[in-house]
């Protein structure tokens, strides 16, 4: 079992649009380098990029909600 | 005896501050609402009333219309001022409000909707002769037409997709042959980006000015309080202005701020309202673009060249009051100047940066004016826009008023976050922003020259030595 860390403090979004698909899904595999989610920092939205690869086991944050750095977002494993 | 009102503040940031301490000065009670991130905020601490109204995130808690005036309902508030950007020009909030038996502090919902609307606030300046960037009358689809329109317009010409927005779906064409050959292509792109070949024809102003005209309204009279410069920008995004326009002859200023009032008050505007021209410098021709229904971050300069409280005022025409000056009581007095101060780091790229602020001091002195919500020890939160504090300057002449904010900016301190304090300071000591020879694409240009003679600095020598 792995982790994925907010790099930022902000607002975290599983998506890439309101009426958009979720970046990932429980049972996904995540590759290094796939992005998992976006964290808004002062209305400047950042794609957070896993550096691990694995299966999603679960989301640990919902979406919209707010994050800080270094939380976790996500298990891989 | 009159009623006694209860300001509820619908904001947060320093206009939420801003409007506190108008109304304090009147006498008047304050509500703020507050998210959770902003229970410590220095409105929180200067009202007489705090409501947490939700969740960090801006859509659970300042955009939440329902929190915000059930918050109203429940501290018993009589106004809602809306402050700037949220809800400040949202037609169904002010609605709301109105029908719970308030005063929003702004003008009434439909003068929002007819100004928010672009085609609509281009048609009512049109037919209160006011100018407009000179174009199609709606759209165009027939090429001859669209030639004949250039003919009449000038070159160069814009297309435009009309469905399109933020810079897309723009081409620009220089001649007749060019417009032949783009405006098929542009519909295509329309099209396929927006659905809708619908395209307009618009005279594409090279080197433009921003220049904005303020304006007060009782819903039957209208005064402008003149223009603001606000032309230094970065992505549409406003850096530095000023007060009175270093450009306009007193002519030309006078014509533009009195098509200003011409509009507002062809709306029987109420409240404090702002209408944007682009200005071209090479022909002294301005044109109205659009009208912002609500006070802006850089109304003090205004309020520094005239003397005139605009949120005081807004106060005022909400209760009721008509306005309290003639035009010929607004007399345009010496030179005002305003630098946004962001939470940003312009070395990398203006990446945000929230964080505490480990020490702070404030310039003071002669002419000087702070509008700001952060203190020393303040966490500055990542959920909201980067501004930490206007900085806003008031002298003789706009060459003394330059000098005062170089002094200005260097008795600033902050520490603990990145911030834009150093490159105003450069940018005051450039040349063309001290002759005020500058348009709106000056500023990314400056940008890009100075990243450009930075990556050169650094390179490693190549002459041998």
């Amino acid at each position: 079992m792995a982790e994925i860390l907010s790099p930022l403090p902000g607002t975290f979004y599983m998506r890439p649009a309101p009426d958009a698909p979720n970046y990932k899904q429980v049972g996904d595999s995540v590759a290094i380098d796939d992005v998992i989610g976006l964290v808004e920092v002062m209305k400047m939205f950042n794609e957070v990029r896993s550096e691990i690869s694995g299966k999603v086991v679960r989301y640990v944050i919902a979406n919209e909600d707010p994050v800080e750095a270094g939380q976790v977002l996500l298990i891989v494993e | 005896m009159t009623r006694t009102h209860k300001v509820l503040i619908a904001n947060r940031g320093e206009i939420a501050v801003r409007i506190a301490r108008a109304a304090q000065e009147l006498g008047l009670q304050t509500v703020a609402v507050v998210s959770d991130a902003d229970t410590s905020s220095l409105v929180a601490q200067m009202a007489d009333e705090v409501i947490n109204i939700g969740p960090a995130h801006p859509a659970k808690s300042y955009l939440n219309a329902d929190a915000i005036v059930q918050a109203a309902r429940a501290s018993g508030a009589t106004m809602v001022h809306p402050g700037y950007g949220f809800l400040s020009e949202n037609a169904a909030f002010a609605r709301r409000v109105t029908q719970a038996g308030l005063i929003f502090v702004g003008p009434a919902a439909e003068t929002i909707e007819c100004m928010g609307n672009k085609s609509v606030a281009r048609e009512t300046a049109r037919r209160a002769g006011v100018p407009t960037v000179p174009g199609s009358t709606g759209t165009v689809s027939d090429l001859e037409v669209a030639v004949a329109v250039a003919a009449e317009v000038g070159y160069p010409v814009m297309i435009k997709a009309s469905a399109g927005g933020g810079g897309r779906g723009i081409r620009v064409a220089k001649d007749e042959a060019e417009l032949r050959q783009f405006m098929p292509l542009a519909q295509g792109e329309a099209r396929a980006a927006f659905g809708d070949d619908a395209v307009y024809l618009e005279r594409f102003i090279a080197t433009a000015r921003h220049i904005e005209v303020q304006v007060l309204g009782d819903g039957r009279n209208v005064i402008h309080c003149y223009e603001r410069e606000c032309s230094l920008q970065r992505r549409r995004q406003k850096i530095v202005e000023e007060a009175p326009s270093p450009t306009l002859s007193q002519r030309t200023r006078e014509a533009l701020c009195e098509s200003a009032v011409r509009l507002a008050a062809a709306v029987n505007y109420c409240g404090a309202g702002t209408l944007e021209f682009l200005y071209d410098d090479e022909s002294g021709e301005f044109f109205f673009i659009e009208m912002n229904t609500r006070i802006q971050v850089e109304h003090p300069v205004s309020e520094l060249v005239t003397g005139v409280d605009l949120v005081r005022e807004m106060l005022r025409i909400a209760m009721g009051e008509p306005l309290r000056y003639t035009q010929d009581q607004i007399i345009l007095k010496g030179a005002a100047i305003e630098c946004r101060l962001n939470a940003e780091d312009p070395e990398r790229n203006f990446m945000p940066n929230p964080g505490k602020l480990s020490a702070l001091r404030w310039p003071l002195g002669p002419g000087v004016r702070v509008d700001s919500h952060v203190y020393a020890g303040y966490t500055i939160p990542p959920f909201y826009d980067s501004l930490l504090a206007k900085l806003i300057v008031w002298d003789e002449d706009r060459a003394c008023a330059i000098r005062r904010m170089q002094r200005a900016l260097a008795e600033t301190c902050i520490e603990g976050v990145h911030s834009t304090l150093a490159l105003h300071q450069e940018l005051l000591a450039d040349p063309s922003v001290r002759s005020g020879h500058f348009h709106t694409g000056y500023l990314e240009q400056w940008m890009a020259q100075r990243a450009a003679a930075k990556a050169q600095a650094l390179l490693p020598d190549q002459s041998g030595h």
